[in-house]
């Protein structure tokens, strides 16, 4: 009796952990989106995500009409936040450094947070779930439907993602610009204009995220920096620039919090991933799957 | 055998699959000018790179006064006594001229981060002492009335002469200049001859990487040509001047290489 | 560098010192000595991170952690364990010394992004700890009853008196700052900045004079929080959060910090704004810093102390305008 319920808590955790790790995987992929045609680590990832589920929030009890219309609206809203944080605050820095970079994307962030707590207050917001709070039963362990739509929507990002960057002139002129700006220029790509589309794809996934995960965790203005810290992490166990890194980097992560917040002690389940975060930093700084066969793959 | 500053043996270095250099092997004696020549790409700077330990040869040895220097981080290596400049300059922008050159002594000065911050007398003979030796430095290279200005408004010329003030700064027993002749006018590149005489005559042996062929042939006491990472030649600017191989590696080269 | 105008601190001091009366006659002032114990206490951060960011060229986002750990152990040290104050600030510092060289030799190992986000990580790891060691910190209330300072048998438990006594230390450290950066370790630091290669290549240790900014900037942060948990005799986690360590980033942002002079006028047009000017915001302040931040980066990279230079600029041949 005592295996049966440690193997469905195991089984439970692990769920926790790929649902929370589908999320950072997402932000880990918009953190890439914008390194790769930049070079620019957008400290603000994660307040797109905290806006996403907000914004929706908000569309929901005002138009109360069903959820996947408002969906795409919340969505643009976000993507339109992204635009705006590419034009106001990163292109008119004169003296792009590094250093200046990470300054203007944390005032945005800053700008982003202020804003939403005056907007929203600091109390949580919750949206329905999308397919009901009516428990599934998995090897003992239940499961809400919206842990599957997470997964799913992690897919749903990975698949279009692939189409993008591998089928579509658009998508191959963003990694032509990542690979050789100058070169790209020359075969008469709008790097300006692909730097915009950038923000504002990588917007779009992190509003997407906030989405999903809303009815799971609800969402407030103060969510944006952990996330950002934790898809960063996803980010560096993957290997910077790497998207197939960036969910393998997401779901590891996810699952070592949820396995330490299980077994260990669930008040230090940030510590677990943010030493863990560290300690691949000093250790192997280029990613811990950043061998061989994902490095090559840089995109999907 | 004369006496050795430099030994360079079996010098390989490989960047991914790419040979920068293969097994090259040279001497340079004490206080003479020895040139590294070759066609873009030969490996000249590669071999300064592994010289000042900027990053690790792949194989071979290179021993400095009879010292190795496998695994010795660059700033020890500046302590033994080897110096460099840039083919790029490499100043510290923002900081003065006279700064910059003082820069060049931190490796032959002592005092803690404490007594700098308490400014005890030691510290204070430690910086007059500095100031003094970047300021005669400074004289020694022409550069004396500029000591206050920001090392980035002079002009080129000028900055890559403080760099090898600054080089001398830490008092090396053998400098490598990395085309210091690149971009300089004739009459500068003249000056710039008349300086590397000058350092030898303070006791520095002088390695030099440079595509000027009349200055390196004027200056040069022996001259290593490399191509393709490999030494084809080895011997005085005249054997050099003669030698076939040499001159069939630059014919290529000569139209878009001056 | 032009030398480190030492003259200036003679009328900082002299401003100082007339404070009290200069704070009846300036409206914009008010009565305030007390915001200006904690602009005097956050410029010892801030001259700190002013060495670490502008002049040796690392970023650090967790320098919070480093006042917490200052803060703590003396309240820690004083109120749950009656050792001496001055003995605890010590412990202190050495603790916060130790803990920056250990995060410091692998962390400053890394550059640009991957320090920012390692330092971000440590801060918050050393915050989520504070809110958890329930037993030793009291947890999210914090302690209280933390005992004052007394210097040589003086009390300093008036508000002007531990104004002249905070004030007297941020212009030792700034003195000491200053004697620092005009000396081959501050030459060194800004070797490392300009140009890592070339200060090798002169050489110079470049990851032990990043660790010993580091250490320095640590210490100095450590230091700053004794000194706060001795004056509002409290302390909880929230005081050394997130925010805080952006909030010390954006102090020496506004200021510029490539200039001593800067991060102290950063720490007290920061602290006048949270706690004097922005008081009937509240809401809105977080915004207001995001906007101010946001501006300076984009305006003024060189901060308010920048500011003279730019006019000069704008009034002779117009700015050198640097390509993107």
């Amino acid at each position: 009796m005592e295996q049966y319920t440690l193997a469905t808590q195991l089984v439970q955790y692990l769920i926790a952990g790929l649902t929370i790790g589908s999320i950072y995987a997402m932000v880990a992929i918009g953190f890439n989106i914008i390194y790769n045609v930049t070079e620019i680590i957008n400290f603000a990832q994660g307040e797109f995500v905290m806006l996403g589920g907000l914004i929706m929030a908000t569309l929901c009890h005002w138009l109360g009409v069903p959820f996947f219309l408002v969906l795409p609206l919340a969505m643009l809203a976000v993507t339109g936040i992204g635009v705006m944080l590419d034009r106001l605050a990163i292109r008119p820095v004169r003296q792009p450094t590094v250093m200046t970079l990470i300054m203007a994307t944390i005032a945005a962030s800053i700008l982003l947070k202020g804003a939403a707590m005056l907007l929203w207050g600091k109390d949580p917001y919750d949206v329905a779930a999308f397919s009901g709070r009516v428990p599934i039963m998995f090897l003992g362990a239940s499961i809400q439907p919206q842990n599957l739509w997470v997964m799913g929507i992690l897919g749903v990002v990975v698949a279009v993602l692939t189409h993008f960057f591998g089928n579509t002139i658009v998508g191959k002129a963003m990694i032509a610009c990542a690979d050789n700006p100058s070169a790209a220029r020359l075969v008469g790509i709008n790097v300006r204009r692909m730097v915009l589309l950038s923000f504002a794809l990588s917007a779009g996934i992190g509003a997407l995220a906030g989405i999903v995960i809303t009815p799971l965790s609800l969402m407030d203005y103060d969510r944006g920096a952990m996330l950002a810290v934790k898809g960063f992490g996803a980010l560096i166990l993957g290997g910077l620039g790497s998207f197939p890194g960036a969910v393998l980097g997401g779901l590891l992560l996810g699952g070592i919090e949820s396995f330490g917040a299980g077994l260990v002690s669930s008040a230090y389940k940030d510590v677990f991933a943010l030493v863990f975060l560290l300690l691949v930093l000093f250790i192997k700084p280029s990613g811990l799957l950043r061998s061989g066969a994902v490095a090559k793959m840089k995109r999907f | 055998m004369s006496q050795m500053i430099l030994e360079v043996k079996g010098l390989t270095k490989r960047f991914g699959g790419l040979m920068a250099l293969t097994e090259v092997e040279f001497g340079v004696q004490a206080g003479v000018v020895k040139s590294v020549i070759g066609p873009n790409g030969a490996g000249k700077t590669t071999m300064f790179n592994l010289i000042t330990g900027i990053f690790p040869p792949t194989e071979g040895s290179i021993n400095f006064r009879g010292q190795s220097l496998h695994g010795l981080a660059p700033h020890r290596i500046a302590s033994l006594g080897i110096s460099r400049t840039f083919q790029t300059v490499e100043l510290f922008g923002d900081m003065s001229v006279l700064e910059n050159v003082m820069v060049g002594q931190h490796c032959r000065s002592r005092g803690s981060l404490l007594a700098a911050g308490l400014r005890l007398p030691s510290v204070r003979r430690t910086e007059k002492a500095i100031t003094d030796k970047a300021m005669e430095l400074l004289e020694f290279v022409g550069l004396a009335e500029h000591a206050g200005e920001p090392a980035a408004s002079l002009p080129l010329g000028d900055q890559k002469v403080l760099e090898i003030a600054r080089g001398l700064a830490t008092e090396p027993g053998l400098i490598c200049l990395d085309e210091p002749a690149g971009g300089l006018n004739e009459q500068e590149t003249q000056e710039l001859s008349r300086l590397i005489r000058a350092i030898l005559g303070r006791g520095v042996t002088v390695l030099l990487v440079e595509h000027d062929m009349p200055l390196v042939m004027g200056i040069s006491d022996e001259i290593v040509v490399l191509n393709f990472g490999q030494k084809i030649a080895e011997g005085t600017p005249r054997q050099i001047q003669q030698d076939p191989t040499v001159i069939a590696a630059y014919l290529g080269e000569e139209e878009d290489d001056a | 560098m032009k030398k480190i105008s030492r003259k200036g601190l003679l009328i900082l001091a002299a401003g100082l010192a007339a404070f009290p009366w200069l704070a009846k006659v300036v409206p914009g002032l008010g009565s305030y000595p007390e915001v200006m114990i904690y602009a005097g206490i956050y410029s010892l951060i801030t001259m700190g991170l002013s060495v670490l960011v502008g002049f040796a060229g690392q970023i650090s986002l967790g320098h919070a952690a480093f006042f917490g750990i200052g803060a703590y152990a003396s309240a820690v040290g004083t109120a749950t364990y009656n050792l001496d104050p001055w003995l605890c600030l010590i412990l202190g510092a050495l603790l916060s010394l130790l803990v920056a060289l250990a995060i410091g030799v692998p962390t400053l190992k890394l550059k640009g992004h991957y320090l920012a986000m390692a330092t971000l990580a440590f801060g918050i790891i050393v915050f989520i700890i504070f809110n958890e060691e329930v037993d030793i910190t009291g947890g999210p209330d914090g302690l209280s009853r933390i005992p004052g300072l007394s210097l040589f048998g003086l009390k300093l438990n008036t508000t002007m008196s531990y104004f002249y006594f905070v004030w007297t230390v941020v212009l030792l450290v700034f003195w000491f700052c200053a004697n620092l950066l005009e000396s081959r370790i501050g030459r060194a630091f800004r070797a490392v900045h300009g140009s890592e290669v070339a200060a090798m290549a002169m050489g110079i240790n470049i990851s032990s004079h990043k660790v010993q900014a580091f250490v320095l900037s640590a210490v100095l942060a450590s230091l700053a929080g004794s000194l706060y948990v001795h004056y509002i005799n409290f302390i909880n986690p929230s005081t050394c959060n997130l925010f805080f360590s952006v909030k010390l980033i954006i102090m020496i942002v506004m200021g510029g910090t490539h200039s001593l002079w800067g991060a102290i006028l950063g720490a007290v047009l920061i602290t006048f704004l949270s706690n004097v000017w922005l008081h009937a915001f509240q809401e809105w302040e977080v915004l207001i810093y995001g906007a101010v931040l946001l501006i300076i980066v984009i305006f003024l990279p060189d901060g308010l102390a920048g500011l003279p230079e730019k006019i000069k600029g704008w009034a002779g041949r117009g700015q050198p305008g640097k390509a993107s």
